[in-house]
């Protein structure tokens, strides 16, 4: 047993991957015996567990804590331990092999900052060999090295380990993956392990704790464009505090930052921290940060903070590579829950492009679902826009999952922005807000003064459905409850400021969309409800509902669809009124509605409570 | 100190995720070093506010010394502190002679369980790390329980990247673990960086003892040491090849799993 050594502070995560039975536990178990680092007491506690069951003792015990684990063979989570050597802690995640744990290897690799892949040398290349070799670039984990156990197995032979080498380099390098080193041992008689091998003379690489060793913590992502995702709002005490970590580059006192989606813009104007003196003035990737404001603008979490010149992508759709876990498999054109960072919103799966066969990354085309364990190319989108990047271009903002009912069951990278019908006027509405110009009063003053929030109820739906009617009554009933509510009618926009238009181009929808959409920006700007309806694009209200929601982002969109019979609503329908409407019910739902999304506050005359402000 | 900066901000942002997710969220206190750490990284995490109760679970067998801490920082730092105890199998006279894991599940889980029900908390943070002992290695930072508060260790929801399980059927809560990558060494190093005031029992008081764990009075041992200062014990550690929980009576044999996997902390 090596002697004693100190132990350090610094860490490092590594996983441990591969197929099963190829040696992981073994080279665990050896790397904590060899390094010193077991507690007294625990190799006698495996000993004697072994003893009364009557097996010989093996390496691998030492870490299959449960003993159901043992009496199964294999490791059934990931399990950490730690183990010191040369000044670095090393939190060792012992990912399973086992096909049916898939979840929890890659649960154990997404936290890793670099990773052991064995291979069984008498076995070779195997299923799960690749798989793991697959996923670990898709998660992200580019420090790995590829460890060739059970040498002893094979007569400690070169040309086995080189053909191994050979295959597996193939292998990785059709999606770019190159490991630190490709390392022959054995784990259980201790070659190259912490000591090079005698029976080896033929490899002059290093041992596999010299190649742990030359893994780095993870490098320079401060010096990459600037993402903070907004996490929670805080206000606590005179402070309004926005908080979220850093996932790439460095935020400062004095640094302008626009908030995507809403293209919101304010200056930092503190960093904020408990007992830290003096206050920092700079926050850096990994760090979790709260700033303060130079004013008091509407954001809320799920926005990503950048600087201007290095925008994150915005649109509702992507393309990516995903990876499913969950007991149901992934269905096309089914609802699900994607998280990219904090940003939390409601997705469906528009196109299974492919499936990917990990085993020889052949693609199989055509299927309607995506199964457990498997690999697929979709293109998702999301109910309303989300910022996001390309995973090559920002890794952590350029990930995400998907949440099927309660559990996360998939994760992905995005390797392409699909470029929705909308994106014209989202570009539109982004230029227009970085250049406008605001007067001394915020949103947020207004909406003190007003008590509500400003917000737009659109009514939708065929003609003579009663949308104009229930329009009236809202405002009717808004401002007799003390609002401040405005009916726009797009009759009196076709007279005035479309009057130069010709037939022609006013019978032209999206153009028509855009100038409504235009001036319901500005009649929220003022902190108004809107109260409007679609009339004046006829049966073209699906996409005008779209086009006036991307304008006037992100204020709220209440969207009120009315038909005789039961029809299928436009997406992102809030209240569905069919057959005979009764206006004074219709009316308070909407009320209500507007109490759930915070316009309103919940009671006429108390303080208001908006999300917004906490 | 840069580790243990990183080590503060993956808590504090697992402390913003519970904060953000969970309406009726509240932290076990043990008044022990990772408990006390914990409260500390809520401070920092909320900016010297502690927005939901701290817990906790009273076996009436503490050391006396933890109580009057407890009742100290309590006040000082302003928190809203809620106690729990199993009246009922006090009453009947549970204690360590009946055996330690009957004791422990009817006095700590029993007592936490009730509590949660009671109060209908639907998460609950607590400051387990994963080099403590075998079962806690493998948590997850957020880990579901079910209605009986049971653990399936077998079938844990996937954790990816900083995305945590957030969501849970009704009757079910979550049980959150932001010190899960912290060591004992980092604990004592970021105690001494933050100069946090913690219990004293882990001190040798020049009788060579301190304590190294603490828990139950009848069930917990003093270790022999001279660790006078947080300095001393951190050097100790450094050197030390004894298992943390060495003193603690309840991990000998499967205590430890038998105790978790019904819901104990």
């Amino acid at each position: 047993m090596a002697e004693i050594i100190s132990k350090p502070s610094d860490s490092l995560n590594i996983v441990i991957v591969g197929h099963v039975d190829h040696g992981k536990s073994t080279l665990l178990g050896r790397l904590y015996a060899d390094t010193g680092s077991l507690p007294d007491g625990k190799l006698e506690k495996v000993q004697a567990i072994c003893r009364q069951q009557g097996k010989e003792f093996e390496y691998a015990f030492l870490f299959d804590a449960f003993l159901e684990e043992q009496e199964q063979g294999i490791t059934i989570d990931t399990a950490r331990t730690f183990f010191g050597w040369k000044g670095r802690h090393y939190i060792i995640i012992d990912a399973p092999g086992h096909k049916e744990f898939l979840k929890n290897m890659i649960s154990g690799a997404a936290r890793a900052e670099g990773a052991l892949l064995l291979i069984d040398a008498l076995e070779g290349v195997k299923e799960q060999s690749k798989k793991h070799g697959y996923l670990l670039s898709l998660l992200g984990v580019r420090q790995f090295a590829v460890v060739v156990n059970k040498m002893d197995l094979v007569g400690y032979r070169q040309d086995v380990f080189d053909g191994i080498e050979k295959e597996y380099r193939e292998f990785l390098e059709q999606f770019k993956a190159v490991p630190q080193q490709i390392i022959p041992v054995s784990a259980k008689l201790g070659d190259n392990i912490a000591n090079r091998s005698e029976s080896m003379p033929w490899y002059s690489g290093p041992t596999v704790l010299d190649a742990l060793g030359a893994f780095r913590k993870e490098p320079g992502r401060s010096e990459q464009p600037l993402r903070l995702p907004v996490q929670d709002v805080y206000k606590f005490d005179a402070r309004r505090i926005i908080t979220g970590r850093v996932t790439a580059g460095r935020v400062k006192v004095g640094d302008s930052l626009v908030f995507s989606p809403s293209n919101k813009r304010a200056v930092v104007k503190s960093i904020e921290a408990f007992n830290i003196e003096p206050p920092p003035i700079e926050g850096h990737a990994g760090q979790s940060v709260g700033v303060t404001l130079d004013e008091q603008i509407f954001v809320e979490r799920g926005e990503i903070a950048s600087h201007q010149d290095e925008l994150p992508l915005v649109s509702t759709a992507f393309r990516a590579n995903v990876f499913w876990l969950g007991r149901k498999p992934l269905e096309r054109g089914r609802r699900y829950q994607l998280r990219v960072a904090t940003k939390e919103v409601d997705c469906e799966i528009a196109t299974i492009h492919r499936i990917i066969d990990t085993m020889d990354l052949a693609q199989q085309q055509g299927s309607s679902v995506v199964n457990k364990n498997q690999v697929a190319e979709l293109t998702i989108r999301a109910k309303t826009p989300v910022a996001f990047d390309l995973s090559v271009s920002s890794e952590s903002t350029g990930r995400f999952v998907l949440v099927d009912e309660y559990d996360i069951a998939g994760g992905g990278i995005v390797t392409e922005l699909v470029h929705d019908d909308q994106e014209f006027l989202r570009e539109e509405a982004r230029q227009r807000d970085f250049a406008w110009v605001k007067g001394q009063v915020g949103v947020e003053d207004r909406a003190q003064q007003y008590g509500h929030r400003a917000a737009i109820v659109l009514v939708t739906g065929g003609r003579h459905t009663g949308k104009s009617f229930l329009a009236r009554t809202i405002e009717a009933r808004l401002v007799a409850d003390g609002r401040h509510a405005y009916l726009l009618d797009g009759e009196n926009l076709r007279r005035g400021l479309d009057a130069d238009l010709s037939e022609g181009e006013r019978g032209q929808a999206t153009e028509m969309a855009r100038r409504y959409g235009e001036v319901a920006r500005l009649l929220v700007d003022t902190g108004l409800i809107v109260v409007s309806t679609t009339n004046p694009f006829g049966m073209a209200y699906v996409e005008a509902a779209q086009a006036i929601r991307t304008l006037v982002h992100p204020v709220p969109v209440i969207a009120v669809h009315m038909s005789k019979a039961p029809e299928e609503v436009p997406p992102n329908t809030d209240i569905v009124l069919s057959g005979p409407a009764d206006f004074d019910a219709a009316t308070r739902r909407i009320l209500e509605e507007l109490k759930r999304r915070g316009v309103l506050a919940q009671a006429i005359g108390a303080k208001p409570i908006f999300q917004y402000s906490i | 100190m840069r580790h243990l900066r990183q080590l503060e901000d993956q808590s504090v942002y697992i402390l913003r995720e519970a904060y953000k997710h969970f309406d009726n969220l509240a932290m076990l206190w043990s008044m022990g070093k990772d408990s006390t750490v914990l409260l500390w990284l809520a401070r920092k995490a909320f900016f010297g506010h502690v927005p939901f109760p701290l817990l906790h679970v009273d076996t009436s067998y503490k050391i006396p010394a933890m109580i009057e801490y407890r009742d100290r920082m309590a006040r000082e730092w302003g928190v809203k502190l809620v106690v729990g105890q199993n009246k009922e199998a006090l009453a009947a006279g549970m204690n360590h002679t009946l055996g330690r894991v009957n004791c422990c599940t009817a006095l700590k889980t029993n007592g936490l369980k009730q509590l949660i029900e009671q109060k209908g908390y639907t998460g609950i943070i607590l400051g387990v790390r994963a080099d403590e002992e075998g079962t806690r290695a493998k948590e997850r930072y957020f880990s579901p329980r079910d209605k009986h508060g049971d653990w399936d260790f077998r079938d844990q929801p996937p954790e990816l990247w900083d995305q945590f399980k957030t969501t849970f059927p009704p009757g079910t809560h979550i049980r959150i673990h932001p010190l899960l990558d912290w060591t004992e060494i980092n604990i004592w190093e970021y105690i001494k960086f933050e100069n946090i005031p913690f219990i004293d029992l882990y001190l040798d008081k020049g009788d060579g003892t301190r304590y190294r764990s603490l828990g139950c009075a009848p069930c917990t041992t003093p270790i022999q040491s001279s660790a006078k200062s947080v300095d001393d014990i951190i050097e100790e550690l450094r050197h030390s090849t004894v298992a943390e929980r060495a003193g603690r009576a309840q991990d000998e044999g499967r205590g430890m799993e038998l105790l978790r996997k019904d819901g104990y902390m």
